[in-house]
């Protein structure tokens, strides 16, 4: 009983505090400094700490509680069902944030169209470029960036690490965010090392952890002595990789730590450019961009630091690799065919980084074996 | 071709003997359970709490084997809970089961956050393939030494179940409680310790999965393995060799896969991905008649009346 006492003492103390911090900004806002007393709310679809997507978020979210005057209020684990809907609105409510990013692929529509709709001063922000100016609300947008230019950066380190030859890629669907990738990384390959090859596997789902390490034994059985993939948790297919003494790129964010023998590098996101970059603008006062994208370029994407996988040869290919894309020269130049013949890219043309025919990509390119069904 | 063929027998002999362990454990568990005429449908959580608490121990201890055990005990606790639960009157031990399944993962989940990050000390491997030169077969025949107590322990129930006392009773109670409490058992007493030590082997199975195969935790371990080899058991007809079998089976094909991808064939692979569970359909439409009931099956058990 008592112990039940104290615990609502110290939940009317900490209200009290609470109550005392939220007037404070108030009364800020007056003043110049404009973004004190911001508070985001950030949304993820797993577990913060999977080693992959919802981890790359949560580091940028990191980054982000250090700028003064920021609060940021997280959840993870909420489902792409009504549930986001309800987090969104307790966040909105209870916590009085005023832009919300929802950092996975479902969240979009309908949900967080309908809450845009719902309240219209709070602003909405989704991880994937799937809001269109005609369609939805003013309020809401979509800011992604090209982490297939950093998987490009991988398969050139990758096809000057390789002794065999033959290198393993292990994906989740035949989606085109993720045939991007995949078609980068063996672009790169093939640039540094025309007579490679890329193993190409479809588990089926974007979490699947004993699919995935049979996967990553079978391409190691194979002679692939380079794996990489694109799946939620790179995790069980770096360990996999280096149990078996391969190696191996990364995904989504670092995994330099799991595999010290074999880790080349790693295509990783930076969110944090972005975030910190919209919490700039809104401490301005000045408005969200409601479509917001880029790669290199724009310091949205980065390679993880070498790791003892990568020959000298590597690094330095890959370092003037980065140098090229961070001037935003194309990476994509024809003559390009796929992996059944068919020409995609014609001779002498070159698709521009910011074209929306790498978003619409539905082939895998030349020195791919396998195939989308 | 050649080439390619031996690559994918190898990759499902190896990948039947790396998936199959967790198979095994849950079925054999299940199948003791049910065999004392109660079906425990809460493996599947107590399979991933067992993942959890073993790589968490393992973490904690620096011994894995320290880890396997502690999952073994966590899944007796739940096995206990669960026949416990079961003995209070008008309890339907599916709907138990299935709280159970629910509970097991939500709390794994909760204590399992700490755990995703760091890394446990992993079970050691048998190196069975030492004779070898193909590196692709010493691979193969690097064996946990769960996977052969595994073995173990479907031969030593298999034997029990027929020649000892101890078998008899659990058969009894489980195809007649009138007779076995005519022989002065107690039902209850029998079911719940049937339980308690099916939990163990799930646990166990568990701790196999975050310990060895794939051999980290994360959330999404599991995937369902806990209820397939509950479907294993009755696959089975309630024999533990067969339990064995069919989960070596089970484990083979879910290899073919990402083994048939890996050598350039991979038109139809979301077809090949499915075969394990097409080759449970197929058999199991094979083998059934709507004259007779289940061969082998405990006539107390709910599923059956």
């Amino acid at each position: 009983m008592s112990d039940i006492l104290i615990s609502r003492r110290r939940l009317l103390k900490t209200a009290a505090a609470g109550a005392a911090l939220g007037v404070a900004p108030g009364l800020g806002a007056i003043g110049p400094a404009a973004a004190a007393g911001l508070t985001m709310g950030i949304i993820y679809v797993g577990p913060r700490d999977d080693f992959g997507w919802n981890q790359a978020h949560a580091v940028a979210a990191k980054a982000l509680k250090a700028v003064p005057g920021i609060t940021v209020v997280e959840e993870e684990n909420v489902p792409e069902t009504i549930a986001v809907q309800k987090t969104m609105e307790s966040m909105i409510k209870l916590d009085g944030a005023k832009l919300i990013f929802a950092t996975s692929f479902g969240y979009f529509d309908p949900h967080m169209i309908e809450m845009a709709k719902k309240f219209p001063d709070v602003e909405f922000r989704h991880a994937i470029g799937l809001w269109q100016a005609d369609k939805h609300p003013k309020n809401a947008g979509s800011y992604y960036a090209y982490l297939h230019q950093a998987h490009y950066v991988d398969g050139i380190a990758a096809g000057l690490s390789t002794k065999t030859n033959k290198l393993g890629f292990i994906a989740a669907k035949p989606i085109s965010s993720v045939l991007t990738n995949i078609n980068a990384f063996a672009l790169g390959v093939r640039k540094v090392n025309p007579n490679a090859t890329i193993q190409l596997i479809f588990t089926g789902d974007w979490a699947l952890p004993v699919r995935e390490a049979e996967a990553a034994n079978a391409l190691a059985d194979a002679g692939c002595d380079v794996l990489t993939c694109h799946v939620d948790s790179p995790k069980v297919v770096i360990e996999t990789a280096e149990k078996r003494g391969i190696k191996c790129c990364g995904h989504n964010a670092s995994q330099a730590s799991l595999a010290p023998k074999g880790f080349i590098t790693g295509a990783e996101y930076k969110w944090e450019t972005i975030y910190k970059n919209f919490a700039d603008l809104l401490a301005k006062g000045q408005k969200l961009p409601n479509f917001e994208r880029g790669g290199y370029d724009k310091d949205y994407v980065q390679n993880t630091a070498f790791g003892a996988g990568a020959t000298d040869a590597a690094k330095a290919a890959a370092t003037a690799a980065i140098a090229d894309l961070k001037a935003n020269k194309p990476y994509v130049t024809g003559p390009i065919k796929d992996n059944k013949g068919k020409e995609v890219v014609a001779a002498g043309k070159t698709i521009d980084n910011y074209d929306n025919f790498l978003e619409t990509t539905n082939y895998l390119v030349e020195g791919i074996v396998g195939s989308l069904t | 071709m050649n080439d390619a063929l031996s690559t994918v027998l190898l990759a499902v002999f190896a990948g039947a003997i790396r998936v199959s362990t967790p198979f095994l454990f849950v079925s054999l568990g299940e199948c003791l359970t049910e065999k004392s005429g109660r079906i425990n449908l809460g493996l599947e959580g107590i399979l991933v709490f067992g993942a959890m608490t073993g790589y968490a121990i393992s973490y904690h201890s620096g011994s894995p084997w320290i880890g396997v055990l502690a999952a073994g005990v966590a899944g007796s606790l739940f096995g206990a809970f669960h026949g416990w639960v079961c003995k209070l009157p008008r309890v339907n031990d599916v709907a138990i089961g299935i709280a159970m399944m629910l509970f097991g993962t939500g709390l794994a989940f909760f204590f399992g956050k700490p755990y995703i990050q760091p890394t446990a000390p992993r079970l050691p491997a048998l190196e069975l393939g030492f004779w070898s030169d193909v590196p692709q077969v010493r691979e193969a025949l690097k064996i946990n030494p769960l996977f052969f107590a595994g073995l173990a322990v479907a031969i030593v129930l298999w034997w029990a179940f027929r020649n000892t006392r101890w078998g008899l009773i659990v058969r009894m109670t489980g195809d007649s409680s009138a007779t076995a409490r005519a022989m002065g058992y107690s039902v209850d007493w029998v079911r719940f310790l049937a339980t308690t030590v099916g939990g163990f082997l799930a646990g166990v199975g568990g701790a196999f999965l975050s310990l060895y195969y794939p051999g980290s935790w994360t959330e999404g371990l599991s995937s369902g393995q806990g209820l397939m080899a509950v479907a294993l058991v009755i696959f089975a007809r309630w024999n533990p060799l067969a339990c064995f079998a069919a989960a070596v089976l089970f484990g083979g094909a879910g290899a073919i896969g990402p083994a048939l991808q890996s050598v350039g064939i991979s038109q139809g692979y979301h077809f090949f991905n499915a075969a394990p569970y097409i080759l449970t359909l197929l058999i199991m439409i094979l083998s059934i008649s709507p004259k007779r009931s289940l061969r082998g099956a405990p006539a107390e058990l709910s599923l059956m009346k």
